[in-house]
Formats: structure tokens, sequence, C-alpha cells
């Protein structure tokens, strides 16, 4: 029975990462056009538009491989898995084990590695361009981001996301600086990942900008809908990230009861739309940046992350 | 009952025997099958024998003493865990490169100069690893040399092979001189040359950090550290394919196993700083082989120098054992070693998957050059499938192997902060991030070599007639690619059987880890860390496939083929696509303009004019402008000097005889 239950609110979980992806992209560009005095799309429109393009025949290049067919779905099946493994409203989910924080920043690796190969398949200087820039940016990216995990993990002792959480909503763990650095670095990395501005732009489609566009500039219908949806999945992922490490209150633990859990989601939606106002906040406060301005930008996110790490290893307790 | 080390000395000895077989039958037509045919046999053997002593009851050595070599000595050898587990990685890739050589052999021009040093090149790295004192060590790992550069000379005719040779020979011999002093210092005034003896010795400081220096020259050069990888990146890809994947794959990691073998077995109790020199040298190697692989656009110089990469990640993988060794935590000191010997085993599975994937490509269209190539996955389906599996365990992405080592490498350094030295505690973390750079500029370097080489538009004739290569070479690849993913599925299996390994040289063992539930690996507890590469395959494999069936299902199956979007611009040819420059410019201006100060130059052509424009990239090496030039200028000036005794008169001669006797005799007879 317990195995059930627990089996149950994992897959809760899965479904309510996949429902609610959308959603919060819809609501950051809500806000971000209401702060435009626009009026915006309405907040299930990402829903309506991945069904249009579901439905939707795909155009496929004449020279695209099995390679360009396959990535759409790996890359949204890692990213779902990635995003399922993190505690959104409940830590020690049944297979919350299954991956620790390097893994989930290793399968987020994955999925870049394999849309960047997909942007070289059928061989435009757009999909190349895309490619390099993308592989550029998490070059130093994901180094930040190990760093960033490294500083985590030596403050809550563990790489395991539900102890992580734990640990950080325990009352001992307190102010510290290199915590305050690692939230900075990895605000700056979760912007670079989802491709947000300034280091890239979500809605460009102007060639010179492009970075993340560019590599599925070739992309169509059901397919274009898969790498769409893992998008959303990611800001999802990382907004759930941050928030579970560093606002870890309102977690449900194990074994809780069903009134806890609905409280828990209610809770966890609430943490999303504070993000996603801020995200539009600042999104709207600031200009793109040039791409060759984007190492400068990371790699103070990498130093940063350097440097919480090194405080942590001169102290245990900055 | 025949001991377990004579068994391998019997297989060693067919290996020899089949290298002169080679000599007389290599220019016969079958010779090509029956010499990889017997070598493959033979590893096959050797590494049945070996894998199941791991997997049994590795605990006891195995000794045999020949009486051949110093007569007051004789040659030892010993079969021991550490040895065991080299044993297996030699064997292993002996065998797939065999297996692979069937097919591959066929195309080789000159077999004669390939077939007789191949089964040679085998048996020297078997020795190696086998013997059990100074001298025969030394023998095997010149013969190991020796062979491998007969081998880079194959293909002695085509440009830079020659130069290529020299270098190596020269770096193989100045390593050869390292190790004989380290010995020398190992061994001790009483000289005695075992293995044994030297373990038992207790080398006072001073020696012990001699020792260690001599040993990272020497290992290390054959290993490839920076800055004495120089030749690595230039005679690993002069040999032919299959012997480049055994010294890429394999001989880099019997030049790890030297290192082992006296850093962690002879010399004794480690010092912490001797793992601050190791981790700075790990480090640093591991960047900058992989910035070199990115500027790279030769498919096997790529691999070469992404093997200088992985051979710095394993030794900063030691260096941490060190560290935890010298400190005493022997749970640490065995994690950081799993580590170090899980990337060993890992390494040499995908980079010989790698380089036999070249080899397949150069088979196929007689280009190793990357601009060159493009398209191939349309071409060679298979070969381009395998290779990709290998891009994608050596970019460390789950569910294959090289995760896990990196996985468990991160576990060690995150066991770090308790070290008490101040040194190690800066430079453990400022590793840390090294490691995690050289990682994430591996995946981008894959992508590279994947992306230009395999997709995209074909560039030249040569690829649009390319075919798919033999079933041998095809075997071989795929047998790699499987362990790949088994390895990377089924760490604990793996994990487990490096216990004894590691019980043997640091005293302690990582926690049994097939017991774990669902086969997760736990290197200290639960709730610390965790990962399971089954379960992550399987819900990754499930959801994909959910995600397409319910889309081909209930939404879409539709699709429709038309031309690529070229804003406008029909039928642009496939020169303009993206090439291996220009896929690296980005990082080339990020990090190359500081490692390599590399700088680019435009020259457009004024406005209105229709000419073309110029991109010129100037780079420059850094360790061989800083380290090697000025070496070679002060050896050229110096035999400019000498070169004047050759033309003296015989006066001058007689005199020059006369004061070097005088010499001579006041030297002899005023030494106390």
């Amino acid at each position: 029975m317990a195995l059930i239950l627990e089996l149950a609110i994992q897959g809760a979980q899965m479904m309510l990462v996949l429902l609610l992806a959308p959603l919060l992209t819809g609501f950051v560009r809500k806000v971000k056009a209401r702060l435009l005095r626009r009026q915006g799309p309405s907040l299930i429109q990402p829903y309506r538009d991945l069904l249009r393009l579901m439905r939707k025949e795909v155009v496929l290049a004449d020279n695209a491989s099995w390679l360009f067919r396959a990535t759409p779905y790996l890359v949204f099946a890692a990213t779902w898995v990635a995003a399922a493994l993190i505690p959104t409203f409940a830590t020690g989910l049944k297979f919350s084990w299954t991956a620790d924080l390097i893994a989930i920043v290793a399968l987020l690796g994955s999925t870049r590695f394999f849309l960047a190969l997909a942007g070289m398949d059928v061989g435009t200087s757009f999909g190349g361009i895309g490619s390099s820039r993308e592989v550029m940016i998490a070059s130093l990216a994901e180094p930040a981001m190990l760093l960033i995990v490294f500083s985590l993990a030596l403050i809550a002792g563990a790489t395991q996301l539900s102890t992580v959480a734990a640990v950080m909503g325990s009352p001992d763990v307190g102010l510290r600086v290199s915590l305050g650095m690692s939230l900075i670095a990895l605000v700056m990395v979760a912007i670079a990942e989802n491709a947000r501005i300034p280091v890239d732009n979500p809605a460009t489609h102007l060639e010179l900008t492009m970075v993340h566009e560019a590599m599925i500039l070739e992309y169509s219908g059901r397919h274009l809908a898969m790498i769409e949806f893992a998008a959303f999945l990611k800001l999802l992922l990382y907004v759930s990230l941050i928030s579970c490490v560093f606002v870890p209150w309102g977690l449900v633990t194990a074994s809780a009861s069903a009134g806890s859990y609905v409280l828990g989601v209610i809770v966890y939606m609430g943490k999303l739309a504070v993000c996603g106002v801020l995200l539009a906040l600042f999104e709207t406060a600031i200009a793109k940046m040039r791409v060759f301005r984007v190492p400068n930008f990371l790699g103070a996110a990498l130093m940063l992350a350097l440097l919480g790490t090194l405080l942590l290893f001169v102290s245990r307790s900055l | 009952m025949i001991s377990a080390a004579a068994l391998l000395l019997g297989g060693v000895a067919a290996l020899l025997g089949t290298a002169a077989l080679a000599v007389v039958v290599a220019r016969n037509g079958a010779a090509t099958r029956l010499i990889y045919g017997s070598t493959l046999g033979v590893s096959a053997v050797v590494f049945a024998i070996v894998a199941s002593h791991l997997t049994s009851d590795p605990a006891g050595a195995s000794v045999v003493t020949l009486p051949l070599g110093l007569p007051w000595i004789g040659a030892h050898f010993r079969l021991d865990p550490l040895s065991t587990f080299f044993l297996v990685v030699v064997n292993l890739g002996g065998a797939a490169a065999s297996l692979y050589g069937l097919g591959y052999g066929r195309h080789e021009p000159a077999p004669h100069r390939v077939l007789p040093f191949f089964p040679a090149f085998l048996a020297g790295m078997n020795l190696v690893v086998l013997a059990d004192d100074a001298f025969t060590f030394l023998l095997s790992w010149e013969f190991m040399s020796l062979a491998s550069w007969a081998l880079v000379m194959a293909h002695h005719r085509e440009k830079d092979n020659a130069r290529a040779g020299y270098i190596y020979l020269v770096m193989a011999s100045f390593g050869t001189l390292a190790l004989l002093l380290a010995f020398g210092l190992l061994s001790g005034p009483g000289g005695n040359y075992t293995f044994d003896a030297m373990r038992a010795a207790e080398p006072n400081q001073f020696v012990a950090a001699a020792v260690l220096i001599l040993m990272l020259l020497g290992a290390g050069s054959k290993a490839g550290l920076v800055p004495l990888h120089v030749w690595l990146p230039l005679a690993h890809p002069a040999a032919p394919s299959h012997v480049s994947a055994l010294m890429s794959g394999v001989m880099t990691k019997v030049a790890a196993y030297g290192f082992m073998r006296v850093i962690f077995d002879l010399l004794g109790e480690p010092t912490w700083w001797s793992s601050v020199v190791v981790l700075f040298l790990g480090g640093l190697t591991a960047v900058l082989g992989i910035l070199y692989a990115l500027m790279e656009k030769d498919l096997k110089r790529l691999l070469a120098y992404s093997t200088i990469e992985n051979i710095g990640f394993i030794f900063v993988s030691l260096g941490l054992a060190l560290a935890f060794e010298a400190n005493a935590m022997p749970l640490a000191s065995a994690l950081a070693l799993t580590a170090a010997l899980f990337h060993i085993l890992n390494h040499s599975f995908f980079k010989s998957l790698l380089f036999f994937g070249a080899g397949a490509v150069l088979t196929a269209t007689g280009e190793r050059d990357m601009e060159k190539l493009g398209g191939l996955i349309h071409r060679m389906p298979l070969t381009s499938f395998v290779f990709l599996v290998g891009c994608v365990s050596i970019s460390a992405l789950p569910p294959f192997n090289g995760f896990v080592s990196e996985w468990l490498a991160f576990q060690a350094i995150l066991q770090s902060p308790d070290l008490p030295q101040w040194g190690l505690k800066v430079m453990v973390p400022a590793v840390g991030g090294l490691l995690a750079l050289s990682a994430a500029l591996a995946a981008a370097c894959f992508v590279k070599a994947f992306g230009i080489t395999f997709l995209g538009r074909p560039r030249t004739a040569a690829v649009e007639h390319a075919h798919e290569v033999d079933r041998y070479s095809l075997a071989a690849m795929f047998a790699l690619a499987a362990l790949c993913l088994l390895a990377g599925i089924l760490p604990g299996l793996v994990i487990d059987n490096l216990s004894s390994v590691t019980l043997s040289l640091v005293g302690n063992r990582m926690p049994v880890q097939m017991a774990q539930p669902w086969l997760s690996i736990v290197p200290i507890a639960e709730s610390r860390s965790s990962y399971n590469g089954l379960l992550v395959f399987l819900f990754i494999a499930v959801s994909a496939s959910l995600a397409a069936y319910v889309i081909h299902r209930f939404a879409s199956r539709a699709l429709r083929r038309g031309p690529a979007w070229g804003c406008g611009f029909p039928d642009i040819s496939p020169a303009a696509q993206y090439s291996a420059v220009s896929f690296a410019q980005p990082i080339r201006r990020v990090f190359g303009t500081f490692a390599f100060r590399a700088t680019e130059k435009v020259e457009m052509p004024p406005p209105g004019a229709t000419g073309p424009a110029r991109l010129d990239v100037e780079m420059h090496d850094p360790i061989w402008e800083t380290f090697y030039r000025p070496i070679a200028g002060a050896i050229g000036f110096a035999a400019e000097r000498l070169n004047h005794l050759q033309f003296l008169t015989i006066r001058r001669y007689l005199t020059l005889v006369f004061l070097y006797l005088v010499t001579l005799l006041l030297v002899l007879a005023l030494w106390p």
C-alpha cells in the first residue's frame, strides 16, 4: 500500500511538472507583456501552441538524418526525467535517489549535446552558428553549475537534492557568504541555460542574435513541439531547483497526510509565481548583450561559484 | 596446477611467437588474417584468465621467476590485483584491436611493416604489467616503446610521420632514462632490483621526492602529461588506426600503471605535498589537452589530444587518492582510486572505439581532415551510430560509462574539505573547477568531432562515395559500444571488481555496490549521494518512447521532405557549412586568446567588390614554444660548438687526449 502511494506521488510529480511547465512560461510572457503595458497572450497560449504544433505535419529537410528525428524525443525525455527528480512540492520521492544533483546537471548536458548535434545535421550555416555558440555558452555555464553544486554539497554534506533541501530548511544553516554567492551564480547560470535575456532572447528571430533559436531553426511540427516543451520544462526545472534549495520551506516530507500534499502543491505554485514575476521584471529591465559579452557574464558566475566553493574549503561555517 | 602468472607468460610467449611468425609470412596474402586471428585468440584467452582471476580471488599474488635477464637476479614476474586489473585493460584492448585489424588490416598497403610489430607491442605491454623487478620492467618498457615506435613509422613515407617518429623516440628515451634513475634511487646503494626489496626499503623524504619527480617525468611522458605530451598527438595518429587505438587507449594506461606501481606500491607512505604536484599537473593536463583538441581539425589528432585530457583526469583522481592516503582517510582514498581505475577502463573502451571509428572513416574516404568530411551518417549509418556512442561516453553524459567515473571523482572531491593542509584546501577546489571545465569542453569538442565529420552535407566527392566498412571492424566497434553502455548502466559490477585493487593499494575499498537495491551506486550513504544508471537509462527510454507513441498515435504522423531553409539563397554550396575551425571560433575567442595567444585577422574586400574575404587565424603552442624550442635551440647551439672538434689538427687531438688522461688520473687520485 505504501509502495503504491509512493509511486502515485512520484507519478503525480511527473504529471505536475508536465502540466505546470507551459503555464509558467505563459505566466512569464503575460507578466512581461503587462509590464510593457500590452495585453499579452492568454495564460494558456503555450498549451495551445503545443497542441497546434503537434497536430501539424513535419517538414523535414532533404538530408536530415535519423538523429535529427530522434533528438526531440530524447531531449524531451531527458529534460522530463531531470525535472521529475527535483523536489517540487515534496522531498524523498520514490525515485529521488536515482540521480543526484550532479547527474541532473549532466542529464541537462546530454540534452544540449544532442540539440547541438541536431543543429549541425542539416548542414546550414544557421544550425552551425547556433550550435557553436551554444556549446561556447555551455562550456562556461556547466562548470559554473558544477561548482555551485559543490558549494551546496559541501554545506549539506550531500549531493542528494532531498537531503540538500532538508538541510537548507533546517535552522542551523543560517546566512552564509558562500550561499549568497551560489545563489547569484545559480541565477546567472539559469538565465544562460534557459536562453533568457540578457544572454539570449527567446522571442528573437534576428539571425545575428540567435543562439538557441538558430540551433532549432529547421525543426517544425511535432518535433518543434517536443523541443519547445523541453524548453518549458527546463525553465520550470531551474525555478524549482532554485526554490527547493534556497527557499526550502513548505516542502512536504515523506509520509505526510493528503491535506499537506495539497498545501505543498499550493505553496510550490506560489513560489513559481514569485520567481516568474522576478524573471519577467529582470528581463524587462535589462537589454540583451552581445554574444561575446556573454563569456564575461558567465565567467563572473564561474568565479563567484569558485569563490563560494573555496570559502567552504577554507571554513565550513562561511 | 600451473600458476596463473606462468599461464600468462605462456600467453606472452605465444604473442612473441606470433610476431616471429609474422616476420616470416608477412608478405603472404593470408598473413593478415592469420596474425590478427592469432593475436585475437591469445588476447581473448589471456583476458578470460585475468578476468576470472579478478572476479574470483585476486588477493593472493602469483609469482614466477625465470632464469633470464641479469644473471644474479633473474626475471621476476608477479600477478597481483593491480597487475590483474591492468592485464584486463591491455588484453581487452588487444582483443578488440585484433578483431578490428582482421578487417582494417586488409587495407594496409605495407602489411610487413605492421604485422610483426603488432603482436610484439601487445607482448611488451603485457610484460610491463607482469614484471616484478626493475630490470625486467625497464626492458619490457623499452620493448613496448620500440615496438610502438616501429608501428608509428609503418607509413614512414607519409608527410610528417618521420618527424613524429623522431620526436616519439626522443621522448621515449628521455622517459626511460627518468625511469632508470627512479628505479636506481629506489633500489638504493644495495642495488637490489626486485620490487620486493624496494617495497621493503624505507626511502627518506628526499629520495621519495626525487622518485616522484622522476616517475612523473618517466611515466608522465609516456602517458602524455603536460608538458611532456608533445609527441603524443604526433605519434598516435601516425600509426595505423587500430594501433592508434592501442597506443591511446591502452599504452597510456600502462604508463599510468607504472606510475601507480611505484608511487602507491613501492614507495611506501606518500607525503601530502606529492599529491599537490600530481593534482596540479593533472588539472593542467586535462584543460590544456581538451583545448588543444578543440582547436584541431584532424580527426585522429583530435582524439589523441583528447587522450591527454583523459590522462589528466586520471592523474587528478590519483592525486586525490594520494592526498587522502597521506592523511589517513582510507575510505575517501579508495573512492578516488576507484574513480581513477574506472576511468582507465572506460577510456580504454571509448578511446579505442573512437579511433576505430576514425579508422573506418579513413578507410571509407581516405580522409582524416574533418574539413573534407561531412554527411557520413547517411553513408556509414552503423559506424556513425557507434561513433556517436563513443562521443556520448567520452563527453561524460549519463547513462554511459564516462559519466560514472567522473561522478565518482566529483564525489571524492567533495570528501576533501576534511583534509588538514592548506595547500590541498586551495588546490582541490581549483582542480575540481578545472575538471568541470574540461568536462564541459570535452562535450563541446565531441559535438564538433561528430557534427563536422558525420553530420551536415558532404564537403568533398570522396565522402559522397563512401561505403560502410567490413563486418570485423563493425563487430569490434559494436562490442566496445556495448561495453560503454554496460559499464554505464551496471557500474556497481565494475566497482565491486575493482575493490581488490584498492584494497591492495590503499588498504580499503568502497562498500559493496551490487547489494544495493535497484543496482544503484552509493559511495558513502544513500542520503548523501547515489546514482542509478540503469534507471536513468530506462526512464529516458520509456519516456521518449511514450512521448513518441502518444504523439504519433493521437496527434500527427504526417511528414514531408523539403529543402532546408536557406534565407532565400537556393543551392548553397556545402563549403558554406560550419567547419571545424569556425565551429571552434567562439571557444577559441574565449579561451584561445589566453591559452594559445590566438589572433584573427580579417581582410574584407573593399565595399562593392565581389572578391572573397579572408580570415587568418594565428595560434601559438604555449608548451612547444616555452619548453621545447629553447631546449632544441640549446642543443643545436651546443652541437654547433662541438662540431669544431671535428676539424682539429692531429697535434691538438693528441693534446686533448693527454689533458683528458691527466684530469682523469687526478680525479682518481684525489677521490676520497
